[in-house]
Protein backbone atom coordinates (compact mmCIF):
# COMPACT_ATOMS: atom_id res chain seq x y z
CA UNK A 1 0.00 0.00 0.00
CA UNK A 2 2.75 2.62 1.34
CA UNK A 3 0.92 6.31 2.27
CA UNK A 4 2.55 9.30 0.66
CA UNK A 5 4.61 10.74 3.13
CA UNK A 6 4.90 14.75 3.39
CA UNK A 7 8.95 14.75 3.38
CA UNK A 8 9.26 18.18 5.50
CA UNK A 9 7.53 16.79 8.80
CA UNK A 10 9.47 13.74 10.63
CA UNK A 11 8.27 10.38 9.26
CA UNK A 12 8.46 9.21 12.57
CA UNK A 13 5.89 11.56 13.56
CA UNK A 14 3.94 11.04 10.56
CA UNK A 15 3.86 7.41 11.04
CA UNK A 16 2.63 7.83 14.82
CA UNK A 17 -0.30 9.78 13.43
CA UNK A 18 -0.95 6.86 11.06
CA UNK A 19 -1.28 3.95 13.64
CA UNK A 20 -2.88 6.33 16.43
CA UNK A 21 -5.54 6.73 13.78
CA UNK A 22 -6.12 3.20 13.45
CA UNK A 23 -6.09 2.71 17.28
CA UNK A 24 -8.56 5.74 17.94
CA UNK A 25 -11.09 4.46 14.59
CA UNK A 26 -11.04 0.91 16.26
CA UNK A 27 -9.10 -0.41 12.87
CA UNK A 28 -6.63 -2.26 15.64
CA UNK A 29 -9.18 -3.30 18.00
CA UNK A 30 -7.75 -2.97 21.78
CA UNK A 31 -5.91 -5.62 23.30
CA UNK A 32 -4.66 -6.68 19.37
CA UNK A 33 -1.03 -7.71 18.37
CA UNK A 34 0.26 -5.14 15.94
CA UNK A 35 2.53 -6.71 13.13
CA UNK A 36 6.22 -6.70 13.62
CA UNK A 37 8.34 -3.88 12.74
CA UNK A 38 9.58 -4.87 10.00
CA UNK A 39 5.86 -6.19 8.06
CA UNK A 40 5.11 -2.24 9.40
CA UNK A 41 8.20 -0.72 7.69
CA UNK A 42 7.11 -2.90 4.31
CA UNK A 43 3.26 -1.90 4.39
CA UNK A 44 4.14 1.57 4.60
CA UNK A 45 7.18 1.52 2.67
CA UNK A 46 9.35 3.26 5.23
CA UNK A 47 13.07 2.36 7.30
CA UNK A 48 12.70 -0.10 9.85
CA UNK A 49 14.54 2.60 12.36
CA UNK A 50 12.11 5.05 11.63
CA UNK A 51 8.97 2.76 12.28
CA UNK A 52 10.79 1.28 15.69
CA UNK A 53 11.09 5.35 16.48
CA UNK A 54 7.57 5.98 15.87
CA UNK A 55 6.22 2.70 18.06
CA UNK A 56 8.28 4.39 21.00
CA UNK A 57 6.56 7.61 21.08
CA UNK A 58 3.15 5.44 21.08
CA UNK A 59 4.67 3.00 23.68
CA UNK A 60 5.36 6.81 25.08
CA UNK A 61 1.45 7.49 25.24
CA UNK A 62 0.99 4.51 26.82
CA UNK A 63 -1.39 3.73 23.50
CA UNK A 64 0.90 0.59 23.26
CA UNK A 65 2.88 -1.33 25.22
CA UNK A 66 5.95 -4.34 24.44
CA UNK A 67 4.93 -8.02 25.98
CA UNK A 68 8.83 -8.99 26.07
CA UNK A 69 9.63 -12.21 23.28
CA UNK A 70 5.97 -11.93 21.95
CA UNK A 71 5.47 -8.18 20.10
CA UNK A 72 3.44 -5.03 20.85
CA UNK A 73 -0.25 -4.59 21.70
CA UNK A 74 -2.43 -1.71 21.49
CA UNK A 75 -3.50 -0.95 25.34
CA UNK A 76 -6.75 -2.31 26.63
CA UNK A 77 -6.94 0.88 28.58
CA UNK A 78 -10.47 1.82 26.53
CA UNK A 79 -10.93 5.20 28.61
CA UNK A 80 -7.15 6.18 27.48
CA UNK A 81 -8.00 5.28 23.75
CA UNK A 82 -10.93 7.34 24.46
CA UNK A 83 -9.06 10.17 25.73
CA UNK A 84 -6.74 10.20 22.67
CA UNK A 85 -9.94 9.99 20.08
CA UNK A 86 -11.59 12.67 22.01
CA UNK A 87 -7.97 14.83 21.65
CA UNK A 88 -7.40 13.99 18.52
CA UNK A 89 -10.92 15.12 17.30
CA UNK A 90 -10.97 18.76 19.07
CA UNK A 91 -7.24 19.24 17.26
CA UNK A 92 -9.01 18.50 13.29
CA UNK A 93 -12.07 20.60 15.18
CA UNK A 94 -9.65 23.49 15.88
CA UNK A 95 -8.08 23.10 12.42
CA UNK A 96 -11.00 23.59 10.92
CA UNK A 97 -12.68 26.38 12.83
CA UNK A 98 -9.16 28.04 11.98
CA UNK A 99 -9.01 27.77 8.53
CA UNK A 100 -12.84 28.60 7.97
CA UNK A 101 -11.83 31.50 10.55
CA UNK A 102 -9.98 32.89 7.57
CA UNK A 103 -12.23 33.01 4.95
CA UNK A 104 -14.65 34.75 6.95
CA UNK A 105 -16.81 32.53 8.87
CA UNK A 106 -17.38 32.83 12.63
CA UNK A 107 -17.61 30.28 14.75
CA UNK A 108 -21.29 29.73 14.34
CA UNK A 109 -21.33 30.59 10.74
CA UNK A 110 -19.56 27.47 10.38
CA UNK A 111 -21.84 25.41 12.60
CA UNK A 112 -24.54 26.30 10.42
CA UNK A 113 -22.47 25.81 7.52
CA UNK A 114 -22.11 22.16 8.78
CA UNK A 115 -25.95 21.73 9.26
CA UNK A 116 -26.73 23.40 5.84
CA UNK A 117 -24.87 20.11 4.34
CA UNK A 118 -26.87 18.05 6.64
CA UNK A 119 -27.51 14.95 3.67
CA UNK A 120 -24.19 15.08 2.37
CA UNK A 121 -22.05 15.13 5.73
CA UNK B 1 32.66 -1.59 16.47
CA UNK B 2 31.71 0.33 13.46
CA UNK B 3 31.15 -1.35 10.49
CA UNK B 4 33.53 1.33 8.37
CA UNK B 5 35.17 3.91 10.09
CA UNK B 6 37.26 6.17 7.45
CA UNK B 7 39.96 8.18 8.92
CA UNK B 8 41.42 11.60 7.46
CA UNK B 9 40.76 9.81 4.01
CA UNK B 10 42.41 11.98 0.68
CA UNK B 11 42.75 11.15 -2.87
CA UNK B 12 43.98 13.71 -4.83
CA UNK B 13 45.26 13.05 -9.02
CA UNK B 14 48.19 14.72 -9.07
CA UNK B 15 47.45 18.81 -7.77
CA UNK B 16 44.14 17.92 -8.20
CA UNK B 17 42.28 17.29 -4.80
CA UNK B 18 39.21 14.79 -5.38
CA UNK B 19 38.43 14.11 -1.39
CA UNK B 20 39.93 16.23 1.23
CA UNK B 21 40.08 14.95 4.58
CA UNK B 22 37.25 12.64 5.22
CA UNK B 23 36.64 11.43 9.06
CA UNK B 24 33.32 9.60 9.05
CA UNK B 25 31.90 6.39 10.51
CA UNK B 26 29.04 4.52 9.14
CA UNK B 27 27.37 2.40 12.16
CA UNK B 28 25.12 -0.82 11.26
CA UNK B 29 21.36 -1.51 10.48
CA UNK B 30 20.94 2.04 9.05
CA UNK B 31 20.05 3.15 5.53
CA UNK B 32 22.52 6.19 4.36
CA UNK B 33 21.71 8.92 1.55
CA UNK B 34 25.34 9.98 0.15
CA UNK B 35 24.49 13.15 -1.35
CA UNK B 36 26.41 15.97 -3.35
CA UNK B 37 26.60 17.42 -6.54
CA UNK B 38 28.12 16.22 -9.61
CA UNK B 39 31.97 16.25 -9.41
CA UNK B 40 31.48 16.26 -5.15
CA UNK B 41 33.26 13.20 -4.64
CA UNK B 42 30.64 10.53 -4.17
CA UNK B 43 31.85 8.06 -6.77
CA UNK B 44 35.58 8.13 -5.52
CA UNK B 45 34.74 7.83 -1.94
CA UNK B 46 33.03 4.66 -3.27
CA UNK B 47 35.54 3.42 -5.35
CA UNK B 48 37.93 3.86 -2.33
CA UNK B 49 35.65 2.00 0.21
CA UNK B 50 35.34 -0.98 -2.46
CA UNK B 51 39.49 -1.00 -3.05
CA UNK B 52 38.92 0.02 -6.75
CA UNK B 53 41.28 3.43 -5.80
CA UNK B 54 44.22 3.57 -3.66
CA UNK B 55 43.76 6.67 -1.25
CA UNK B 56 46.25 9.30 -1.56
CA UNK B 57 46.62 9.43 2.74
CA UNK B 58 44.49 8.61 5.27
CA UNK B 59 42.50 4.63 6.05
CA UNK B 60 39.59 2.99 5.88
CA UNK B 61 38.37 0.17 8.32
CA UNK B 62 35.64 -2.38 7.72
CA UNK B 63 35.14 -3.94 10.69
CA UNK B 64 38.06 -2.91 12.10
CA UNK B 65 39.84 -4.10 9.52
CA UNK B 66 41.97 -2.57 6.60
CA UNK B 67 39.85 -3.13 3.47
CA UNK B 68 41.01 -6.28 1.25
CA UNK B 69 39.86 -9.84 0.69
CA UNK B 70 37.83 -9.75 3.25
CA UNK B 71 36.13 -6.54 3.12
CA UNK B 72 35.14 -7.23 0.17
CA UNK B 73 33.03 -10.65 0.87
CA UNK B 74 30.89 -8.03 2.91
CA UNK B 75 30.37 -5.88 0.89
CA UNK B 76 28.10 -5.67 -2.00
CA UNK B 77 28.75 -3.23 -4.73
CA UNK B 78 26.50 -1.56 -7.00
CA UNK B 79 28.71 0.50 -9.80
CA UNK B 80 27.33 3.25 -11.87
CA UNK B 81 28.20 1.68 -14.73
CA UNK B 82 27.48 -2.31 -15.31
CA UNK B 83 30.62 -4.48 -16.33
CA UNK B 84 28.53 -7.90 -16.79
CA UNK B 85 29.56 -8.95 -20.10
CA UNK B 86 26.54 -8.01 -22.22
CA UNK B 87 26.87 -11.44 -24.31
CA UNK B 88 25.91 -13.40 -21.50
CA UNK B 89 21.84 -14.21 -20.41
CA UNK B 90 20.44 -13.46 -17.50
CA UNK B 91 19.97 -16.84 -16.15
CA UNK B 92 24.59 -16.73 -17.48
CA UNK B 93 25.12 -13.44 -15.18
CA UNK B 94 23.12 -15.35 -12.24
CA UNK B 95 25.93 -18.69 -12.44
CA UNK B 96 28.51 -16.03 -12.86
CA UNK B 97 27.80 -14.56 -9.49
CA UNK B 98 27.04 -17.46 -7.63
CA UNK B 99 30.06 -19.23 -8.82
CA UNK B 100 31.75 -15.78 -7.66
CA UNK B 101 30.37 -15.19 -3.91
CA UNK B 102 29.63 -17.78 -1.39
CA UNK B 103 26.91 -15.44 0.07
CA UNK B 104 24.87 -15.13 -3.38
CA UNK B 105 21.41 -16.29 -3.04
CA UNK B 106 20.08 -17.96 -6.30
CA UNK B 107 16.73 -18.53 -5.84
CA UNK B 108 15.96 -14.59 -4.14
CA UNK B 109 17.81 -13.67 -7.36
CA UNK B 110 15.53 -15.59 -9.67
CA UNK B 111 12.64 -14.59 -7.62
CA UNK B 112 13.44 -11.02 -7.90
CA UNK B 113 13.71 -10.98 -11.61
CA UNK B 114 10.44 -12.57 -11.77
CA UNK B 115 8.87 -10.06 -10.00
CA UNK B 116 10.35 -7.68 -12.17
CA UNK B 117 9.36 -8.87 -15.22
CA UNK B 118 12.79 -9.84 -16.52
CA UNK B 119 12.92 -12.87 -18.97
CA UNK B 120 16.22 -15.37 -17.68
CA UNK B 121 16.67 -16.35 -20.92
CA UNK B 122 17.49 -13.05 -22.19
CA UNK B 123 20.78 -12.06 -23.52
CA UNK B 124 21.69 -8.44 -21.64
CA UNK B 125 22.15 -7.11 -24.98
CA UNK B 126 19.11 -7.28 -25.94
CA UNK B 127 18.20 -5.20 -22.80
CA UNK B 128 17.67 -2.00 -22.79
CA UNK B 129 19.69 0.28 -20.48
CA UNK B 130 17.43 0.14 -17.39
CA UNK B 131 16.47 -3.39 -17.80
CA UNK B 132 20.05 -4.39 -17.77
CA UNK B 133 20.25 -1.69 -14.63
CA UNK B 134 17.41 -4.10 -12.96
CA UNK B 135 19.35 -7.39 -13.35
CA UNK B 136 22.76 -5.59 -11.73
CA UNK B 137 20.19 -4.87 -9.35
CA UNK B 138 19.37 -8.07 -8.63
CA UNK B 139 22.28 -9.33 -8.65
CA UNK B 140 23.93 -7.37 -6.04
CA UNK B 141 20.82 -7.29 -3.67
CA UNK B 142 20.59 -11.22 -4.04
CA UNK B 143 24.08 -11.37 -1.91
CA UNK B 144 24.19 -11.80 2.18
CA UNK B 145 26.34 -8.85 2.77
CA UNK B 146 27.11 -6.68 5.83
CA UNK B 147 27.09 -3.37 4.17
CA UNK B 148 25.23 -2.83 0.96
CA UNK B 149 26.44 0.39 -1.31
CA UNK B 150 24.35 1.45 -4.44
CA UNK B 151 26.09 4.10 -6.75
CA UNK B 152 22.89 5.40 -8.51
CA UNK B 153 21.09 2.94 -8.39
CA UNK B 154 17.99 4.81 -9.99
CA UNK B 155 18.76 6.47 -12.55
CA UNK B 156 18.04 4.89 -15.66
CA UNK B 157 14.61 3.45 -14.59
CA UNK B 158 11.24 4.73 -14.48
CA UNK B 159 8.86 5.75 -11.73
CA UNK B 160 7.01 2.43 -10.93
CA UNK B 161 10.01 0.62 -10.87
CA UNK B 162 11.77 2.92 -8.34
CA UNK B 163 9.60 2.09 -6.00
CA UNK B 164 9.75 -1.66 -6.32
CA UNK B 165 13.49 -1.10 -6.15
CA UNK B 166 13.32 0.63 -2.55
CA UNK B 167 10.66 -1.89 -1.42
CA UNK B 168 13.67 -4.15 -2.32
CA UNK B 169 16.30 -2.68 -0.65
CA UNK B 170 13.72 -2.35 2.41
CA UNK B 171 12.59 -5.53 2.39
CA UNK B 172 15.91 -7.28 1.43
CA UNK B 173 18.84 -6.13 3.16
CA UNK B 174 19.65 -8.40 5.98
CA UNK B 175 18.98 -7.78 9.78
CA UNK B 176 21.58 -5.70 11.00
CA UNK B 177 23.06 -5.08 7.15
CA UNK B 178 23.08 -1.26 5.95
CA UNK B 179 22.73 0.69 3.14
CA UNK B 180 24.44 3.53 1.10
CA UNK B 181 22.59 4.81 -1.69
CA UNK B 182 24.56 7.59 -3.77
CA UNK B 183 21.91 9.40 -5.69
CA UNK B 184 20.51 13.15 -7.15
CA UNK B 185 17.15 11.92 -6.98
CA UNK B 186 16.84 12.86 -2.87
CA UNK B 187 12.86 13.36 -3.01
CA UNK B 188 12.40 9.36 -4.23
CA UNK B 189 14.16 8.15 -1.81
CA UNK B 190 14.20 10.10 1.10
CA UNK B 191 11.80 8.51 3.11
CA UNK B 192 13.22 5.49 3.31
CA UNK B 193 16.81 6.86 4.51
CA UNK B 194 18.13 7.14 8.22
CA UNK B 195 20.70 9.19 7.56
CA UNK B 196 22.38 11.47 5.29
CA UNK B 197 25.82 13.00 4.48
CA UNK B 198 26.31 15.44 1.98
CA UNK B 199 29.12 15.69 0.36
CA UNK B 200 30.97 18.78 -1.23
CA UNK B 201 34.23 19.50 -2.41
CA UNK B 202 35.94 16.75 -1.19
CA UNK B 203 34.69 17.70 2.28
CA UNK B 204 31.51 16.28 4.26
CA UNK B 205 29.09 19.02 4.32
CA UNK B 206 26.92 17.67 6.74
CA UNK B 207 26.22 14.34 8.44
CA UNK B 208 23.20 14.01 10.50
CA UNK B 209 19.41 12.08 11.12
CA UNK B 210 17.22 12.21 8.65
CA UNK B 211 14.05 13.45 10.96
CA UNK B 212 16.36 15.44 13.30
CA UNK B 213 17.49 17.59 10.13
CA UNK B 214 13.87 17.74 8.86
CA UNK B 215 12.73 18.68 12.88
CA UNK B 216 15.52 21.14 13.22
CA UNK B 217 15.75 22.80 9.57
CA UNK B 218 12.35 22.74 8.85
CA UNK B 219 12.08 21.28 5.62
CA UNK B 220 12.57 18.02 3.47
CA UNK B 221 16.13 16.66 2.78
CA UNK B 222 15.62 17.95 -0.77
CA UNK B 223 14.95 21.00 0.40
CA UNK B 224 18.19 21.36 2.38
CA UNK B 225 20.09 19.88 -0.10
CA UNK B 226 18.71 22.98 -2.41
CA UNK B 227 19.13 25.47 0.25
CA UNK B 228 22.70 24.37 0.99
CA UNK B 229 24.31 24.01 -2.31
CA UNK B 230 22.08 26.89 -4.28
CA UNK B 231 24.03 28.01 -7.47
Amino acid sequence: MGFDFYNNIPIYLQIAKILKIKIISGEISPGERLPSVRDLAVELKANPNTVQRALADLENEKLIFTERTNGKFVTDNKALILKHKTAYASSLTEEYLNSMNKIGFSKEDAVNYIKSMGGNA
Amino acid sequence: MELIEINNLKKAYGKHEVLSDITLKIPKGKIIGLLGRNGAGKTTLIKLINDLLTPTSGQILVNGAPIGVQSKKIISYLPERTYLDKSMRVCEAVKFFSDFYDNFDSDKAYRLLSDLGLDKYTKLSKMSKGMQEKVQLVLVMSREAELYILDEPLGGVDPATRDYILDTILSNFSEGASVIISTHLISDIERILDEVIFIDCGKIALYGECDKLREEENGSIDEIFRRMFKC
